[in-house]
């Protein structure tokens, strides 16, 4: 009881940040008491038990409006998506329903029909997205765990720009069904948290694993591979030190660090535009009919776009993804797991249709997706996690990247470079629950 | 269908519908189409790049 009520206090003290769209306040307290009742009795479920997380206002929670950040209409579902049926099992209680760029469909979480989402050290940058409210809501201790999606980045992103770890797992690893598709190939949907810890936490219930994840174990000399053609061509200065500070402690812990190729990495965002547009645009045509004017603008016409692609380009995009996915098993065949940062810049600025990267103007979104993307299109396991912030105090993150089917064990060297790369016990936002 | 023939199909039916913002837009994304053209016939053909 204390930790709901706890969150919803830190909640109500900082609304400013729109970080939740529905606070259900009756309800986790309601299953706060229950659970209370519970542990009182030994029915002990398990770490989530009574540990509240909030559900990004994309997935459907029974009873509350699924809004997807929107002014269209919302969905009103009668029962919980799979997910969150999975972690209501394992104890934990939904506090709430975070913020979001609408409809999934950007980076920065600013065009939402319920307003901006603010980063907490200022409140003129972004916290990134789309998934920018759980962040948010992380980082200031309105929760302790949250349940994100990624279609090109979307839990990673903000969980970079604001100190948070946030992991997509490997594709169709985890259900979406009862989730606002955004892009139906590229969707995904992962856990954030505060520490690794936290996040395999998560992972467990949300994939119902039979076996509880060990993240913290005997330590083996692993490889590292940092893919440094197109990867880290163009990064902020204090980005590119980061990755240079994690290689130097895994390299001084005993672990190796070598450079590797991805062939063809160049194409990434040529291949991903041409399938998340058709691809998102087929969701949202009946809307887009009905009720244009409900969209934010720009949401409105990138949805837009996507009616003009040609299924032959379609069809391409889908062949050369075969390809990237070959590129990365390949640059996975000589090391264990990939080495990159997640972005290229700190939180941008809020309305900023361009960003400085190293001396050259690029624009935001295709430079904020320029590092996750790739992993969408292939379906690879990707988790970020703080390392360390820039000169003047922003949260810099670095990812892994894992083979498919194998994110427990991304977790577990997650686990261990979050020592190296945070410089302690990876918790940014102080001790979770 | 040719890139050049699309964006200008495109763009005349985006004005159609009241959508002149999108022209900006379509002319990026036919750029893109271009690139993504070009991959697909260099790799299809063996080119290593990287």
């Amino acid at each position: 009881m204390e930790l709901v009520r706890g969150c919803l206090d830190r909640i109500e003290s900082r609304l400013e940040l729109n970080a939740f769209i529905t606070v259900m306040a009756d309800s986790a307290v309601s299953a706060a008491e229950a659970a209370e009742r519970e542990l009182a009795a030994g029915q002990y479920r398990g770490p989530l038990h009574g540990i509240p997380i909030s559900v990004k206002d994309l997935v459907d929670v029974a009873g509350t409006p699924t809004t997807s950040g929107s002014a269209v209409a919302p969905r009103l579902p009668a029962e919980d998506a799979p997910i969150v049926v999975r972690l209501r099992d394992a104890g934990a209680i939904i506090i709430g329903k975070t913020n979001l760029h609408e409809f999934a469909f950007g980076t920065t979480s600013e065009e939402s029909a319920f307003g901006p989402v603010h980063h907490p050290k200022d409140p003129s940058r972004s916290p990134g997205g789309s998934s920018g409210g759980a962040a948010v809501a992380l980082v200031e201790g309105m929760c302790f765990g949250s349940v994100g999606t990624d279609t090109g980045g979307s839990v990673r992103i903000p969980s970079a720009i604001c100190g948070t770890v946030g992991l997509k797992p490997t594709y169709a690893e985890l259900p979406c069904d009862g989730i606002v598709p955004l892009s139906t190939t590229l969707d995904h949907v992962g856990p954030m948290a505060r520490s690794v810890a936290d996040v395999a936490v998560m992972f467990e219930a949300m994939s119902a694993q039979s076996h509880p994840l060990r993240v913290v174990g005997p330590e083996r000399k692993y490889t590292f591979g940092v893919p440094e053609p197109y990867f880290c061509d163009r990064l902020h200065p204090d980005v590119r030190a980061a990755l240079e500070r994690t290689r130097q402690a895994l390299v001084a812990a005993g672990h190796e660090v070598r450079r590797v190729a991805i062939e063809h990495a160049s194409r990434t965002a040529d291949v991903y535009l041409h399938i998340v547009l058709p691809e998102a645009s087929w969701y949202h045509a009946p809307m887009l009919s009905s009720d244009p004017d409900r969209y934010s603008p720009g949401v409105r016409l990138r949805l837009e776009m996507g009616r003009y692609v040609l299924a032959e380009d379609y069809v391409r995009a889908m062949h050369l993804r075969e390809i990237l996915r070959a590129a990365v098993n390949a640059a996975l065949q000589s090391c264990d797991v990939l080495l990159l940062p997640t972005q290229p810049i700190p939180a941008p600025e809020l309305g900023a249709t361009t960003v400085d990267v190293d001396g050259s103007r690029e624009p935001v979104r295709a430079t904020m997706l320029r590092l996750t993307q790739l992993f969408n299109i292939t379906g690879h396991p990707a988790i970020s996690l703080p390392a360390g912030t820039t000169g003047d105090g922003w949260p810099v993150g670095i990812q892994l990247v894992g083979q498919s089917g194998t994110t427990n064990q991304l977790l577990h060297v997650a686990a261990i470079v979050e020592r190296y790369s945070t410089g302690g016990d990876g918790s940014v936002g102080g001790g979770t629950g | 269908m040719t890139i050049e023939d699309w964006l200008r199909a495109a763009c005349e039916d985006a004005e159609r519908r009241g959508l002149p913002e999108l022209k900006p837009l379509l002319e990026s994304l036919a750029r893109a189409t271009a690139a993504l053209r070009e991959a697909d016939r260099l790799i299809d053909r063996g080119h290593s790049e990287s």
